[in-house]
């Protein structure tokens, strides 16, 4: 290792360690004018009981006792403008105005408002000791890489801890924890109404009975998909840090506020509005897709396809995704992502967005038809012309994520044929299970009425948006980038993936073509491709690929020593591009290629 | 009828697969190096850290099962012809109706001084790669013998775990028996930036023994001694045949096993395949053993006809090649000499960079296209193999060259400096008429078959 990228990793280590530790630098001190409540009868109610507990100016060294003195806090203001409501709620004043729905809404916000720590009081110096330490060490780290020569570069891979991956029992063991663990607290998350829990679980036996006694997958067992004997403690440790970040971000938000502090001016300066959580997501997001963009322009920047891909994914991330929507929001717009479709985008059909779009003159209705535009002309559209490839490895956030963070574990990918099934039961399931849930919510939205059928489509769409939006695209999307590859969500759980997929699969001129016969099986192709494709086994006999999976991300043809992989389009045999098989093959009494 | 097949590599599991396609025989192949059949050109990627051992099988474990394909472990000592029975190591047997040897190569070893001491050895099995794998834990220093295919590909596994490597070759120029002398000196040159130290015109004359029976030092024919702990004997292969000779003299055989146009052996219902076998009568300009993957899957399945009654001549086709130098790839289709004939003309573009080049060779009197040489560059097989078979003349093979580039998107072309050397050198005016696509390389390969 270059030196200086021993330092540009010392440095990151630090960053790192300085951003884990200031979680537990707050200092709180909830006071009259700093609690940041707009309404009335909330803020007035929940400051009387905090002054009753004793929590009003007093001074706490950690958030531990201060959020749980808090929720004591909230859950009695709730409770006594329930008391207060049974008498009647004062005139002119709508319910939800006066009953205070969900105590968890204001942990956050009363939380942040009350940090009186050194992060509050100096959130740009922290900004610099965290986020821009750690842009300078990974800058570092990755910039000596454009010296070396130009070619591929995973050398040591597999004999990296970080990067090698899990045996197969232990990772079966995080599986099913982290699915365990995603229904048991939705019981909680979903105020202990049992059924939607109850039907994921029976549709998660269901699956695996499918793809276990059904398709005959028991006795086939995978070996390949994760061996005896690597475990790469470091990835472990990798894949719990980001488990636990996305626990706190998306369901725990009170604990992560001193983040969110010092990404509070970057926000202000952008949207004029102090920063949510979400920005700090958003900020950490971009930041990572640009450096790690970086790094995966240095290792493939002998492949034009892959240089231009990635500053593609760059663009949209911190173009369109991120700074666009802050302007929106400056402009007193709708906060509008362009490139994010239905059904990705669960909640483009979702009351509150509909109306905000209906209501927002004619940039609103532009946005509500450029959604709709995307969704039923442009995917199927772009995917013919190009394949998927067009969304999800050089337009989508998660795709660039998964191919900027993500591309050191995209060996870890299960190629095993029982991936492939549980793949294809799991990713059109969720497809269904969106469309179900949205014809459900415009149902809702368009006749007033709740119940459709059994199902209460408020919980539906609540739990649509915990159990897929955050718990499988969050936690294990990005999670289990250590664990099994760095497109779990995008190959097993997203919706958009499953829709377009389909696209490419039965009408698009896209494939990854096979170069005759010089496959020698060697299996870089398969072992890179992180959709978990088993490309070897197609190059190998001379055929051509073509699975709804591809992202095209191009990785299967840049590692390929052989010259084999080209991806391309050709409109001249949309409807029989996997017939040819390439190889030599025998073929009326000689051995030919066979066209 | 039961088909036993010796050799779990690539021909003989090609040969296993198609005869499982075409009936319903009972099937075992033998092997003695491994359970499951794994790709032998890709071990130097399980050393290197870029896969694991397990991805190196190409199909996975319950394949086998499934599709009713026998797998034994275990060495045949000994083929009793008479009887139709093998015997083995441990002295079991195994009768077989019929007999496929498809038991590969093994290593070049010259009478070396020293060549059998511990830490020599050469890059052929899986137990080398676990040699080498054990050797490498307190490895300072590796010399390797031999500059060939195998020669560089472990030339390249030490240097990705930089280990210090110093590379003999005999002659003048990297594999200068091979590739023409422009790529030679492409790729010599591309082996010492990249940090190996390469000795041109040196050879291996002994090896020293440092007391306990390890490998210590190596000394040159220059009389320069090497300090290392791991000498590398790369220097070729030759057909793995040892215990047919010893113990089934019926079978003839030269330097491999001697099979005519169907593959069968001198011994009815044994056949030979791969690298062990050799043609009585190659093809016109074809060698009688050609040690590499492609022939051995082409063997394989031409074999597995013959034996389920549908026999077949093999028919190899036009030659092609493909290898990895380090970071430069090379492909090759039809003929390309290392030392042209007067007749075979050239045109040679190479990138200023020095990592690229095209060739491509015609005859001067005819004007047929013979062949097409790449480095770090892409072109279609099916695309050069149809000019190549057609006899197409260059003038027609330059104008629509960028049918046979198979370089990934945004890749430059370069297909018309190619065009413009050809003009350079002809004082001709060449235009080139296609650039890159599928869809004209599509028309142009379904015009062949009549779609
Ligand atoms: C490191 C390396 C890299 C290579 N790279 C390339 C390349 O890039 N391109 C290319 O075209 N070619 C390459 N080759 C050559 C190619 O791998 C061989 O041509 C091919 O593997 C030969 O296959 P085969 O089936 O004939 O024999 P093998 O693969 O050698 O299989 C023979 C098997 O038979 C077993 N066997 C032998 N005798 C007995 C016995 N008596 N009892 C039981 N079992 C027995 C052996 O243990 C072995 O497992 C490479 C070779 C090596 C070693
Ligand atoms: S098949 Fe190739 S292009 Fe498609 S996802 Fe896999 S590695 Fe990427
Ligand atoms: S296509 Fe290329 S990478 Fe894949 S197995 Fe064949 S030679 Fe290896």
């Amino acid at each position: 290792m270059h030196i200086i990228q021993k330092i540009g990793l010392g440095i990151f280590v630090i960053a790192l360690a300085l951003f884990t530790l200031s979680l537990g630098m707050g200092k709180y001190q909830l006071s009259a004018d700093s609690i940041d409540i707009s309404k009335e009868y909330h803020k007035k109610e929940i400051l009387e009981k905090a002054k009753a507990n004793g929590l009003l100016d007093k001074r706490y060294e950690s958030n531990f006792t201060f959020i749980s003195d808090l929720k004591k806090t909230l859950k009695d203001a709730q409770q006594s403008l329930e008391e207060k409501a049974k008498n009647g709620i004062p005139e002119g004043v709508y319910e939800w105005d006066f009953r205070m729905g969900n105590t968890k809404d204001y942990m956050f916000g009363v939380v942040k408002s009350a940090s009186v720590g050194p992060i509050a009081q100096n959130p740009m110096r922290w900004f610099m000791l965290t986020f821009g330490l750690g842009i300078l060490g990974g800058l570092l780290y990755i910039l000596p890489k454009f010296i070396s020569l130009p070619g591929i570069k995973n050398n040591g891979i597999y004999h990296n801890s970080l990067t090698r991956g899990l045996q197969f029992n232990i990772r079966s063991i995080f599986l099913g924890l982290t699915i365990a663990g995603t229904i048991i607290y939705g019981i909680f998350y979903m105020n202990h109404n049992l059924l939607w829990p109850a039907i994921t679980t029976a549709m998660v036996g269901l699956i695996s009975w499918l793809v276990f006694f059904r398709q005959g997958s028991k006795e086939n067992n995978p070996q390949r998909s994760a061996s005896p004997d690597i475990t790469g403690w470091l990835g472990v440790l990798t894949g719990v840090y980001l488990i636990g970040f996305y626990i706190l971000l998306y369901w725990m938000p009170e604990y992560i506020t001193s983040w969110v502090l010092m990404v509070n001016p970057l926000s202000l300066s952008l949207s004029g509005n102090g920063a949510s959580q979400w920005f700090l997501y958003g900020t950490l997001y971009t930041i990572i897709v640009l450096v790690m963009g970086i790094r995966m322009m240095s290792k493939y920047r002998h492949n034009m396809y892959q240089v231009v891909r990635t500053c593609s994914v760059m663009f949209f991330q911190t173009a369109i995704a991120f700074l666009l929507p802050e302007i929106l929001v400056r402009l007193n717009q709708p906060y509008y992502d362009f490139k994010n479709i239905w059904p990705l985008n669960y909640s483009f059909f979702f009351d509150y967005n509909l109306d905000t779009l209906t209501s927002s003159g004619s940039l609103g209705l532009f946005m509500l038809v450029w959604g709709l535009a995307l969704m039923i002309i442009g995917v199927p559209l772009f995917t013919y012309f190009f394949g998927k490839r067009w969304y999800c490895s050089w337009v989508c956030g998660c795709g660039g994520l998964a191919e900027t963070m993500g591309d050191p574990y995209r060996q870890l990918s299960d190629k095993s044929l029982r991936a492939w099934k549980y793949e294809r039961y799991i990713i059109h399931g969720v497809l269904l299970f969106a469309v179900v849930m949205t014809l459900m919510v415009l149902y809702t939205y368009f006749t007033g009425n709740y119940q459709v059928l059994i199902f209460n489509s408020d919980s539906v769409r609540t739990w649509y948006g915990f159990l897929i939006g955050s718990a499988f695209a969050g936690v294990v999307g990005t999670g289990f980038y250590p664990l099994m590859g760095n497109r779990t969500w995008c190959r097993f759980g997203c919706p958009l993936a499953g829709y377009i997929g389909l696209v490419q699969r039965f009408k698009s001129r896209f494939r990854i073509t096979t170069n005759g016969n010089q496959c020698i099986s060697c299996g870089n192709c398969s072992t890179y491709c992180e959709m978990g494709i088993d490309v070897r086994a197609y190059a190998q006999k001379g055929q051509d690929i073509v699975r709804s999976s591809c992202v095209g991300c191009g990785v299967c043809s840049a590692v390929c020593p052989r010259g084999v992989l080209r991806l391309e389009n050709s409109s001249i045999d949309v409807d029989t591009r996997t017939d040819a098989l390439r190889a030599l093959h025998i073929k009326d009494g000689e051995v030919t290629l066979m066209q | 009828m039961h088909i036993a097949i010796i050799g779990n590599g690539i021909s003989g599991i090609t040969a296993a697969r198609f005869i499982r396609k075409l009936s319903d025989h009972k099937i075992t192949v033998i092997s003695a190096e491994t359970d499951y059949f794994f790709s032998r050109t890709a071990i130097m990627y399980a050393y290197m850290g870029h896969m694991r051992k397990e991805d190196l099988k190409p199909y996975e474990d319950w394949f086998w099962k499934k599709n009713r394909i026998d797998l034994k472990r275990g060495f045949v000592s000994k083929i009793d012809s008479q009887n139709k029975s093998l015997i083995f190591k441990d002295n079991s047997n195994m009768t077989y109706d019929k007999l496929i040897i498809a038991c590969g190569s093994t290593p070049n070893k010259f009478g070396w001084p020293g060549q059998d001491l511990d830490r020599v050895q050469g890059m052929y099995s899986m137990q080398d790669l676990d040699g080498m794998e054990e050797a490498s834990k307190d490895l300072k220093h590796a010399v390797i013998v031999g500059g060939g295919l195998i020669g560089i590909e472990m030339a390249e596994m030490f240097h990705s775990r930089h280990i210090p490597t110093t590379f003999l070759v005999r002659e003048k120029l990297y594999w200068n028996m091979v590739l023409p002398e422009a790529e030679s000196k492409m790729v010599s040159r591309h082996i010492i930036e990249s940090g190996i130290n390469l000795q041109l015109e040196t050879e291996l004359k002994e090896i020293i023994d440092d007391g306990t029976g390890k490998a210590c030092a190596a000394i040159t024919n220059k009389g320069e001694r090497i300090d290392c702990q791991f000498v590398g004997l790369t220097a070729g292969v030759h057909p793995n045949i040892g215990f047919i000779k010893e113990s089934a003299p019926e079978i003839e055989v030269g330097r491999g096993i001697l099979v005519n146009e169907q593959l069968e052996t001198s011994v009815k219902d044994i056949y030979a395949i791969g690298d062990c076998a050799q043609l009585r009568n190659p093809n016109e300009g074809r060698r009688p053993i050609e040690a590499v993957w492609y022939t051995g899957k082409m063997m394989g399945e031409t074999v597995a006809y013959t034996v389920c009654g549908q026999p077949q001549n093999y028919n190899p086709s036009i030659w092609f090649n493909s290898a990895k130098f380090v970071d430069i790839e090379y492909q090759v289709y039809g003929t390309v000499l290392a030392k042209a004939p007067e007749d075979h003309v050239s045109i040679y573009w190479e990138h200023p960079e020095g990592r690229k080049s095209i060739r491509i060779v015609y005859d001067k009197n005819t004007s047929e296209i013979l062949g097409f040489n790449l480095m770090g560059v892409r072109y279609r097989h099916e695309v050069c193999e149809k000019w190549l078979k057609e006899k197409a003349s260059v003038e027609t093979v330059l104008q629509n060259l960028g049918i046979a580039n198979f370089d990934p998107e945004f890749y430059k072309e370069y297909e018309e400096e190619v065009v413009k050397i050809y003009n350079k050198q002809t004082g001709k005016n060449l235009q080139l008429k296609q650039k890159r696509s599928l869809t004209a390389a599509l028309k142009f390969l379904r015009n062949a078959v009549g779609v």
